[in-house]
């Protein structure tokens, strides 16, 4: 083990793409979307509007298969909404009538993640910006290196994704993420299947990300603590068909740490997502939900 | 906007079966076909070098119509699914055991899993010969090479199918207060079906490989003579009847062990 | 660490621990010895030699007597002046072999480079595979041996329907195998290449052709053992050299100890042949050997 997890906070100033002026605005309108597999009519979202401030650190949360991965596919491009209309920084992103293009502007963080297995983690980070022929290998290289120190994954450029750990997996794929300067990070429940000691490190390590480059990130989680801690609002959905039921403002003071964890406003503030949760996640398992992949 | 149902007719999603009958895919594929026999047809007529030489489809299918009539064609089919089934079935009588007893037991599978490795190599059809030699009838000498071509993909498929069981299973299985030849019954055999499925699966398609060609190299009968008979006759069409015909057979047989194996494990999900 | 154990005892474990591969080597070898599997190993082997000899040549039991022994077949296979004109002295048993091997590596080169572009190509445009699949659904299930006779008549030599039927036999293990390999990719590997901004050929490149490879070398394998298979079959059919037609010559002229040889020559190249295709892929595919190496 070269990198231990001590010292992935990096302190001081960053240089990790500080836009002048926050970009990452999302705006959802009456996004509907029906799945139509063997001819069965699955009603996934319906009418679902949200609007997502540029730099907003905005988490979604619901009941298993309420649609908040059909919702982030959507907006990443991976398939068409049925009606209504997503918009990026008052862009048409994509309509009933178009599908968005899957782009560097808004790279998606998988739930069982998607870092190349063939690829080193150098290879990986730097796929990007070589692809889309942004960069020279050695300028590539040497940005990527840079991502990689800042966050803590130093000496492990060469390895393969095999070899290294899941929670130093997690966070390469956000190292990959952000040499694209995205304007968007969409993240599927990336910390699902993480013990909790792991993921309070992810946390950390995503929260130091988010302060420095103030990207707007969209986080679906059904970790309601989770929620609060790295949010700052918090959308919570309905059973499917999906849309959004309650936005929660979340007033806690960034930088955050653990020891907001125990602060009133805290506990009240997850009081009030649980209450309005778990109705719906009650009526999500009476009805036999399951996920899709 | 409201939900629609599925329409289920005898187990069968009526909605789903449509969507597949009138897919793009199916079109596709039918063109693609049609296309095919319509070149063919026409490689055939106008003479082009190697591919013309294959019997025309208006051929064969004229002299399909006298086969289909004729009482040997039908006794050749009669003789080489003798032969493939009592091969076959030879291969898993002695390869399921021995494929269970070498995954369960280290040391009998140090002991005989050299020797089988040695012998895995050889392409079944080179023991044509000794097989002749040693077997006193011709018949006898085609079912043992039969046999082998099934039995070593059984032992192996068996064999990596026990070592692969989770070892959780037996642990819960023994928690539960099962021991002995209860986890054998109850875990190892329905843990190794799926491989066993697969084995069987793979091996009935050498299986019928092997027979044809023995057939052809070392006998008088069946559907591979058929075909060599017809090269040797010069009564080309009879050849790609022969061909389709073993291509029906061999089809057939893999399709009722799929059956089989998809009816005795349920747990597998269908795809 | 995660680790994944199974009834072997085999356990997969996904992080590195800094040992160096050559005592790595020792430290397994040492145990190996110590446990009976060589002693098993080496027991197993000699008894069946063993039972091979007392049945031929020492008892010479019914029907066994007419089977060529492990002592006749070892002196005719190391004899300088062999009763049957086939030994590691005479050039004709070298000949046999390399032309054996010219055949297979001429059809399985062609089917390699065939197949594994069509492969790949029916995995990444669905509209072609659903032009291609169908027809070769139809053509898969006949034997390649079943092809024989018309290889014979399609081509003006005997020669060239030989590699056919060899090409053949690889021809669709190769391509259906390759096929599977671009199917079994996960679909966030392309999503996650199109939201870094892949264009259709970095995904073909960069995913389809990675991905597909641990499937492309398992299909070679596979497609390695039907050549051999099937040129014994051509050999004997149509050959006039090659170990195929050694062995049916042999069995024609009643020197039944060539028969031998040539089988378990057979088999030890044949076996080669797959061992290399093995080396190659572990070479190319050091993501999943190195992630795994203990
Ligand atoms: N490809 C698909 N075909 C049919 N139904 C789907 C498909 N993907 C998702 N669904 C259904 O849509 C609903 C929402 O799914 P999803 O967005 O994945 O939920 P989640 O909120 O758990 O991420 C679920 O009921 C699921 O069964
Ligand atoms: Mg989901």
């Amino acid at each position: 083990m070269t990198t231990s997890t001590s010292t992935i906070c990096p302190t001081g100033t960053s240089e990790m793409h500080l836009s002048p002026q926050p970009v990452g605005k999302l705006s959802i309108r009456n996004a509907t979307k029906i799945y139509d597999p063997d001819g069965v009519n699955v009603l996934a979202l319906d009418n679902c509007s949200m609007e997502v401030e540029a730099g907003e650190f905005c988490v979604i949360v619901g009941p298993s298969g309420c649609g908040k991965t059909t919702l982030l596919n959507a907006i990443a491009g991976f398939h068409d909404i049925t009606s209504g209309d997503i918009f990026l920084d008052d862009e048409l992103l994509c309509s009933g009538t178009k599908q968005a293009e899957p782009g560097a502007d808004r790279i998606v963080v998988f739930q069982h993640g998607a870092l190349f297995p063939w690829y080193t983690v150098l290879e990986n980070v730097t796929f990007g910006p070589l692809v889309q022929g942004k960069m020279s290998a050695s300028a590539a290289k040497k940005e990527a290196e840079e991502i990689l120190a800042q966050m803590g994954l130093k000496g492990i450029s060469h390895s393969y994704p095999s070899e290294i750990s899941s929670g130093m997996r997690r966070r390469v794929e956000i190292a990959r993420a952000m040499m694209n300067n995205p304007k968007v990070l969409l993240m599927d429940e990336p910390y699902r299947a993480m013990d909790a000691l792991t993921k309070t490190i992810m946390h950390k390590n995503l929260l130091d990300v988010y302060d420095q480059s103030r990207k707007t990130i969209f986080f679906i989680t059904h970790d309601l603590e989770e929620a609060i801690f790295l949010g700052t609002r918090v959308y919570v959905m309905t059973t499917r068909p999906g849309t959004i039921k309650k936005v929660i403002d979340v007033d806690l003071p960034r930088p955050r740490d653990y020891k907001i964890l125990s602060s009133d406003r805290y506990l009240e503030l997850k009081q009030e997502v649980i209450e309005s949760v778990h109705e719906e996640a009650k009526k999500a398992f009476e009805a036999g939900e399951r996920e899709m992949a | 906007m409201t939900q629609k149902k599925p329409v289920y007719f005898m187990g069968i999603n009526l909605r789903k079966l449509r969507k597949s009958i009138f897919s793009k895919t199916t079109y596709r594929g039918i063109v693609a076909v049609i296309a095919t026999v319509i070149l063919w047809e026409l490689c055939a007529r106008f003479e082009v070098p190697i591919i013309g030489m294959i019997p025309a489809p208006s051929s064969v299918f004229s002299s399909l119509v006298e086969q289909l009539q004729d009482p040997a064609y039908w006794e050749c089919w009669v003789v080489s699914y003798d032969r493939v089934l009592s091969g076959f079935i030879i291969a898993q009588i002695i390869g399921i055991p021995l494929g269970l007893i070498m995954g369960l037991s280290r040391h009998l599978r140090d002991l005989s899993f050299p020797t089988l490795e040695i012998l895995r190599p050889i392409p079944p059809l080179a023991w044509v010969p000794t097989a002749v030699i040693f077997w006193p009838t011709p018949e006898m000498s085609m079912i043992f090479v039969t046999f082998l071509g099934a039995f070593f993909t059984m032992v192996l498929n068996i064999l990596g199918g026990v070592k692969n069981i989770d070892v959780r299973y037996i642990r819960s299985a023994q928690s539960l207060g099962s021991s002995g030849f209860d986890i054998f019954r109850r875990i190892v055999l329905p843990a190794t079906l799926p491989s066993l499925f697969t084995g069987m699966t793979v091996g009935m398609g050498i299986t019928w490989a092997v027979v044809v060609a023995a057939e052809m190299i070392a006998s008088r009968s069946g559907l591979g003579f058929l075909t060599w008979k017809s090269y040797v006759a010069g009564d080309y069409p009879v050849i790609v009847i022969g061909m389709i015909s073993i291509g029906i057979a061999g089809y057939l047989s893999s399709a009722v062990i799929r059956l089989l194996g998809d009816r005795l494990t349920p747990w597998r999900k269908i795809i | 660490m995660q680790t994944e154990q199974t009834l072997s005892g085999k356990a997969v474990a996904t992080q590195d621990v800094s040992v160096s591969s050559i005592s790595l080597f020792f430290f397994r070898l040492k145990l190996w010895m110590k446990s009976p599997t060589p002693y098993l190993t080496l027991l197993g082997l000699s008894l069946f030699i063993l039972t091979w000899w007392l049945t031929t040549e020492v008892w010479q039991l019914p029907r066994f007597e007419k089977l060529p022994g492990p002592v006749s077949v070892v002196k005719e296979w190391v004899s300088e002046d062999p009763a049957y004109g086939i030994s590691i002295y005479t050039p004709e048993y070298y000949e046999h072999i390399w032309k054996s091997i010219l055949r297979v590596l001429q059809a399985f080169g062609l089917a390699t480079i065939l197949g594994v572009p069509l492969g790949l190509f029916m995995g990444w445009k669905k509209t072609f595979k659903d032009y291609t699949f169908p027809v070769m659904e139809i053509l898969r299930p006949i034997p390649m041996l079943a092809w024989v006779p018309l290889a014979i008549l399609m081509f003006p030599e005997r020669e060239m329907a030989i590699i056919y039927l060899t090409f053949l036999g690889s021809f669709f293990a190769t391509t259906l195998n390759t096929l599977l390999g671009v199917e079994s990719i996960d679909e966030a590997y392309f999503r996650a290449a199109r939201c870094l901004g892949a264009k259709s050929r970095h995904i073909f490149f960069k995913v389809v052709v990675p991905g597909a490879l641990p499937f492309i070398f398992t299909g070679l394998q596979i497609s390695m053992g039907f050549s051999w298979f099937s040129l014994v079959a051509g050999e004997m059919l149509a050959g006039e050299f090659g170990l195929g037609y050694l062995i049916w010559n042999s069995f024609i002229l009643v020197q039944y100890p060539v028969i031998v040889i040539a089988m378990v020559t057979l088999g030890v190249i044949g076996w080669s042949s797959s061992a290399l295709i093995r080396f190659v892929g572990t070479l190319l595919m050091k993501w999943q050997s190195r992630g795994s190496s203990l």
